[in-house]
């Protein structure tokens, strides 16, 4: 039995303290690649939020922006359907500035045949749209068709299948990537299928605004500013000039959730350190006390030949297998909660989340595992140079 | 006259009292030279805290002494370093420490064989181990914890372990307490055949009847080692 195996035995017949050991590592392995996880959701969520706008400034029916509050609408995906004339948006689009508009059609289910929750309808013109469209064509580079939808990639129901919306039947014919924003919980469409849906949602009498003509409403109007110009003034213009309507910011929608990230973020982070601090602490003194208890069995090691750098060895290695169990543990029951649960915690915390790529977590899970097997013989260091340096006489003479 | 194998020039220890600061010292062993030869068994003597034990470390190579030198086989065991006066320790220089010394995480039979693999495993290891723990009457416990035994079967344990590198010396601290007059007399008859097959014993204790096996018997009396 050479010193490795006297280590591993140690490790094994002392089950008990082992695996407490080995918890406090998995604490510190959870926290480490569980926290990175979170804030790089958090950042990738938001990341996608603000690439998936596109647009400079959203202009919204004046009555639905006091009705509806249009970030939750826009951005959060809480479902709402609201229109103004479809004549506003030439009139937006005449604004100095003014470079692209597109109209946006929203219509939402309260419960539809595919989903478990209601699901937002986004209707948007292929022609003019510089926001979606180009994320759909990634998945879906033909031309949708009458009543064909693309899901997000939440929404149940695989290309092909069909789906009914106000007794109206379509055709899912793709499935968006994930962004970790509301989109996911959304179904895209075009104009002519939008409107056929609004119809039918109208001839249901659900619809509450007056004088209401199907075929010549739109929901929102996404604008992009020209070069050389302020999109504060153009926002500022179109409140001015444009009746009926209420103009703006995009960023300004998402400075709101980016600040709701990045305190999200700063929590997640000092919980981790925390964690990260507090379990090295612990092991630390863990190992110290174990060290003192162990001062004769090191003496007897001593006295049958063990060197001063043997006896180090025997205890890094000890503290080295007991941290790669628990680093190994808490990654993978770190993993399982945050990328098991991600959805949960996409709707329990209310922001925009997007699980990295498989190369990121795997970057992150090195990491963690670096830091978590390197921890154990960091924190037993001080014990090992000191059992070393025990006066082998003097501890068997103390019994 | 049978050659020397272990040889003490001038060794003493001294501690300090009341601290470091106090700069008060005592000699726990006062300065003593003695000479152990192959094949006898050098028993010595003495009350509680005479010294004894303090002697027999810095005999064994695991105290170094205030003054002097301890020659193994003409080698000054405290001009070695760390890593070399160890693999020493651990070839030629067999210790049977007092108390129980058992490593629990370990069988009795690992616990006897670990010292042959500390440096990379010997020949038929295992079946020595076997062959001392059968001289010892354990040899049915091989495969039990150290937690299973009683303080008499331990102690046997021990010295089988200090046995199995065949040491060229053999050191034990009073070997035979705990143990019951038979086991006693069996101790020491192992250890007297041990001396009779070459090696070098030295033993430490309070037991009268270790005279009778004794090739020599020192006395250790206030840190003044007699008879040598």
């Amino acid at each position: 039995m050479d010193a490795l195996q006297l280590s591993i035995a140690n490790v094994r017949r002392h089950a008990g303290r082992s695996a407490l050991l080995a918890t406090l590592v998995a604490i510190l392995s959870a926290a480490l690649f569980g926290g990175s996880v979170l804030v790089a959701s958090l950042r990738g969520g938001l990341e996608n939020l603000e690439a998936r706008m596109g647009a400079d400034v959203i202009v919204a029916p004046k009555t639905a922006a006091s009705k509806f509050d249009l970030e939750e609408v826009v951005l959060e995906g809480v479902p709402g359907s609201f229109y103004m004339d479809a004549s506003k948006l030439g009139e937006v689009a005449q604004v100095e500035g003014v470079e692209l508009a597109s109209p946006q059609y929203y219509l939402s289910t309260m419960k539809a045949g595919c989903c478990s929750f209601p699901v937002q309808i986004i209707g948007i013109d292929p022609e003019t749209d510089f926001t979606i469209q180009p994320w759909i064509d990634h998945a879906y580079a033909r031309e949708l068709g009458d009543m064909d939808v693309v899901a997000g990639c939440n929404v149940t129901g695989a290309p092909g299948s069909d789906v009914q919306f106000y007794d109206q039947t379509c055709r899912i014919v793709a499935k968006l990537d994930e962004t970790g924003t509301s989109l996911d919980n959304a179904v895209f469409t075009n104009v002519a299928t939008i409107k056929r849906l609004i119809a039918a949602f109208e001839a249901r009498g659900i619809n509450t605004q007056a004088g209401f003509d199907p075929e010549n409403v739109i929901s929102l109007v996404q604008i992009k500013v020209a070069d050389g110009y302020d999109v504060q003034t153009v926002t500022d213009t179109i409140n001015l000039y444009v009746r009926g309507v209420k103009a703006v910011r995009s960023r300004a929608m998402t400075s709101g959730i980016a600040d709701s990230m990045a305190a999200m973020s700063g929590i997640v982070r000092a919980i981790a350190v925390a964690a990260c601090v507090l379990s090295l602490l612990v092991l630390a003194i863990a190992f110290t006390m174990l060290g003192r208890q162990r001062t004769r069995e090191f003496a007897v090691l001593r006295v049958i030949g063990a060197s001063r750098g043997m006896l180090v060895r025997i205890v890094l290695a000890e503290a080295a297998i007991i941290a790669c169990v628990g680093a190994v543990a808490g990654l993978v029951v770190a993993a399982a909660c945050v990328l098991g649960f991600s959805q949960a915690l996409e709707q329990a915390l209310g922001l925009p989340f997007l699980v990295p790529g498989a190369g990121t977590l795997a970057l992150y899970a090195v990491m963690a595992l670096v830091v978590s097997v390197v921890a154990g013989p960091a924190a037993s260091a001080i014990s090992a140079l000191r059992l070393s340096r025990v006066d082998t006489g003097q501890i068997l003479r103390e019994e | 006259m049978a050659s020397e194998v272990l040889v003490a020039e001038g060794i003493r220890k001294q501690y300090f009292r009341a601290g470091r600061q106090s700069g008060r010292t005592f000699d726990a062993v006062a300065p003593a030279s003695l000479g152990l030869q192959a094949g006898e068994l050098v028993v010595c003597m003495g009350r509680s805290g005479s010294g004894k034990s303090t002697l027999l470390n810095m005999l064994a190579g695991l105290l170094a002494p205030t003054e002097g030198k301890v020659l193994l086989d003409g080698q000054d065991l405290y001009a070695l370093d760390d890593a070399s006066l160890s693999r020493l320790r651990n070839q030629s220089i067999g210790v049977v420490p007092q108390g129980q010394t058992a490593l629990h995480s370990l069988t009795v039979l690992q616990n006897v064989t670990l010292p042959s693999g500390l440096y990379g495993g010997g020949v038929d290891v295992e079946d020595r181990a076997l062959d001392l723990l059968g001289q010892m009457e354990i040899a049915d416990l091989a495969d039990s914890y150290p937690a299973e035994l009683s303080g008499g079967e331990l102690r046997r344990m021990a010295i089988a372990r200090s046995m199995i590198m065949r040491p060229r010396v053999l050191f034990a601290d009073e070997p035979t307490s705990d143990l019951d007059d038979e086991t006693t007399r069996l101790v020491l008859g192992m250890l007297r055949e041990v001396a009779d097959g070459g090696q070098t014993v030295f033993v430490v204790t309070h037991e009268p009847e270790a005279k009778a096996y004794a090739s020599r018997v020192l006395r250790m009396d206030a840190g003044k080692l007699e008879g040598c």
